[in-house]
């Protein structure tokens, strides 16, 4: 093994952590601000990738059309992902929320969030069957050969992308009004109302994100790797799950370093350990970390302490 | 008793086993979302002993729960560091570690498994199933189980009222891990074969749907949960992926009915009262 060999594998685990980057932003975020674990999330993942394939591959349902285009078609997923999560919104977190205060005293959106997450994966493999879906886009291989380096263009891209869209985030959680409500709300959800927050109207937006940030994820991870199954969320989302408690639940920034630090020991444990170590190493690092820094790495003190 | 009816029945009495254990942990307010790791545990002590050593049932089934229970209490005092989703996570983190190490073992079959030489009858799951859940009620109603509760309801207030919160959720994560790998070792007796893609993260987040569904509140609970989603899809009989998508739809709808899980303890108290009346009339 030289030094090339292990540099190239230090570049695949990057990559392969900007696909875990914006799926654990989206994990965060919903933790961060409404203190719910919201295990819908691998779903929203799923459904975006395999309706974007069900779409370029059948078209739209009942014969109104053809096959369409890959790129209409995974937007089109995207779509769907946001207003799956929306949905999830209205059934778990908003209905809770009214119906007993502060739904962090119960396990209640966490539950239910299970539900859904079932809901939306059995309902596809209802419809599309179990099988990895080849997914056909028009770059095939535009790998980028830098001294004796392979970089894939589209998973450089994709890096870059998921780390201006976390910067965007950023910006608007804490530039702009809508950023200063939800970290009220993050806060305290019941004073924040009463100082005038249209809680109702402004929670939304965090699930809009939530399949926003799933189904562009699917999208990267649909072009890199061209495949897609309706397992692709499970993945996924529990590697994304452990970079954001490596990274401390709520902190964006966070998430983007634990991303990185999943993908990158998943790629060297594979390296040098063979292909079934991955779960150990990354498990093993997020379960050492909690011993020592109970709180990840950039983890506020308060957030996910509330009993469920 | 047909091979379908004692084959129901074995996979309930292990799901009720299981589900016990998992309600044990949580009565104390703490949720472990890795029940399959632990129950993998127990079912792969089982099988390497009555391989290798060829020892009798009974006692494997015992050392299986032994087993289980010394790893949970071993770390329980790192997990019991961390509190709320970080406990829920760190129960996952450690259950994705056990089915790791399995799959890397050559000794303990790897991914292709192990087939387990000894068998048990039906009957013998059954009577565990009894035992384990007349434990649980005599449990939940002694004095620590009355601990248990208080720690679940209010941690600072249980503490502050003498109450050794430390020892008694040790000792419930420690009780909950030994039941759970008894379940694993029935399970292992019971099929003959085990592998370790059986006990994936699945497995423990359904055991932890049927104790949140059935009701934390009461002894009941998880007998009830576990019993509703072994039976239902059973009367159902419909296609296995329909099969979870009502599932699911049953999760969602019974949060919005009963959120707090089929038996309540208010609930408890209004049918107890209506079967034996007192007060006005007498």
């Amino acid at each position: 093994m030289s030094f090339e060999q292990v540099l190239q594998q230090i570049i695949n685990g990057l990559m392969l952590g900007s696909i875990y980057i914006s799926v654990a932003v989206a994990f965060t975020l919903t933790i961060g601000i409404l203190n719910f674990l919201n295990f819908t999330i691998p779903a929203l993942y799923m459904l975006a990738g395999m309706v974007g394939w069900s779409l370029s591959h059948y078209g739209f349902p009942f014969g109104l059309t053809g096959p369409i285009n890959w790129g209409l078609a995974l937007m089109i997923g995207v779509i769907c992902a946001i207003f799956a999560s929306l949905l999830v919104e209205r059934f778990t977190y908003r209905y809770f929320k009214m119906k007993h205060g502060d739904a962090t005293e119960h396990a209640i959106p966490l539950v239910s969030s299970l539900g859904f997450l079932l809901i939306f994966e059995y309902l596809i493999l209802v419809a599309h069957g179990s099988d990895t879906r080849g997914f056909s886009t028009s770059f095939a291989d535009l790998d980028w050969r830098f001294s004796g380096f392979i970089i894939s263009i589209p998973q450089l891209l994709s890096l870059i992308l998921s780390i201006f869209i976390v910067a965007g985030l950023s910006l608007l959680l804490n530039k702009t009004k809508i950023g200063r409500a939800l970290r009220a709300i993050a806060e305290n959800p019941d004073a924040s109302n009463l100082m005038g927050i249209e809680v109702n109207k402004i929670v939304p937006i965090v699930f809009i994100l939530t399949g926003f940030l799933c189904g562009i994820s699917a999208a990267i991870f649909a072009i890199n790797y061209h495949e897609v199954s309706p397992y692709m969320g499970d993945h996924v989302g529990t590697k994304a799950i452990a970079a954001m408690v490596i990274g401390g639940l709520g902190s964006v920034w966070g998430a983007i370093a634990g991303g990185l630090i999943v993908g990158l020991s998943e790629t060297l444990s594979i390296y040098f350990f063979g292909a079934s170590s991955a779960q150990i190493t990354v498990w093993g690092l997020l379960l050492i970390l909690l011993v020592f820094k109970p709180t990840g790495l950039f983890g506020h003190n308060a957030i996910g302490k509330g009993k469920f | 008793m047909s091979g379908y009816l004692s084959g129901v029945l074995a996979i309930l009495g292990i799901n009720i086993i299981f589900a016990y254990s998992i309600y044990i942990t949580a009565a104390t307010g703490q949720l472990n979302l890795g029940g399959a790791g632990f129950q993998a545990i127990g079912a792969y002590t089982c099988a390497i002993l009555s391989n290798e050593l060829g020892l009798p049932i009974a006692l494997t089934l015992a050392l299986s729960a032994v087993f289980g229970g010394i790893i949970s209490l071993l770390i329980s005092f790192p997990i019991l560091r961390t509190k709320g989703v970080y406990m829920v996570l760190a129960t996952f983190a450690i259950a994705e570690i056990v089915a790791g190490i399995i799959l890397n073992s050559d000794y303990l079959g790897g991914p292709t498994g192990i087939v387990v030489n000894a068998y048990i009858e039906t009957e013998v799951v059954l009577i565990t199933a009894i035992v384990i859940v007349l434990l649980g009620f005599y449990l939940m109603s002694t004095r620590v189980g009355l601990a248990m509760r208080a720690v679940h309801d209010d941690e600072a207030v249980a503490d502050l009222m003498g109450i050794h919160k430390r020892a008694i959720q040790v000792s419930a994560f420690t009780l909950g891990g030994a039941i759970a790998g008894l379940s694993g070792g029935l399970y292992a007796l019971y099929f003959g074969f085990i592998e370790a893609q059986y006990f994936n993260a699945n497995i423990s987040i359904f055991v932890l749907l049927y104790v949140l569904i059935g009701g934390t509140q009461t002894a009941w609970g998880p007998l009830v949960g576990a019993s509703f989603f072994t039976l239902i899809p059973e009367v159902l009989r419909i296609g296995d992926d329909w099969r979870f998508f009502i599932f699911g739809i049953i999760i969602v709808v019974m949060m919005i009915i009963r959120p707090e899980g089929i038996v309540t303890r208010d609930a408890l108290e209004r049918i107890w009262s209506q079967l034996f009346p007192r007060g006005k009339n007498v």
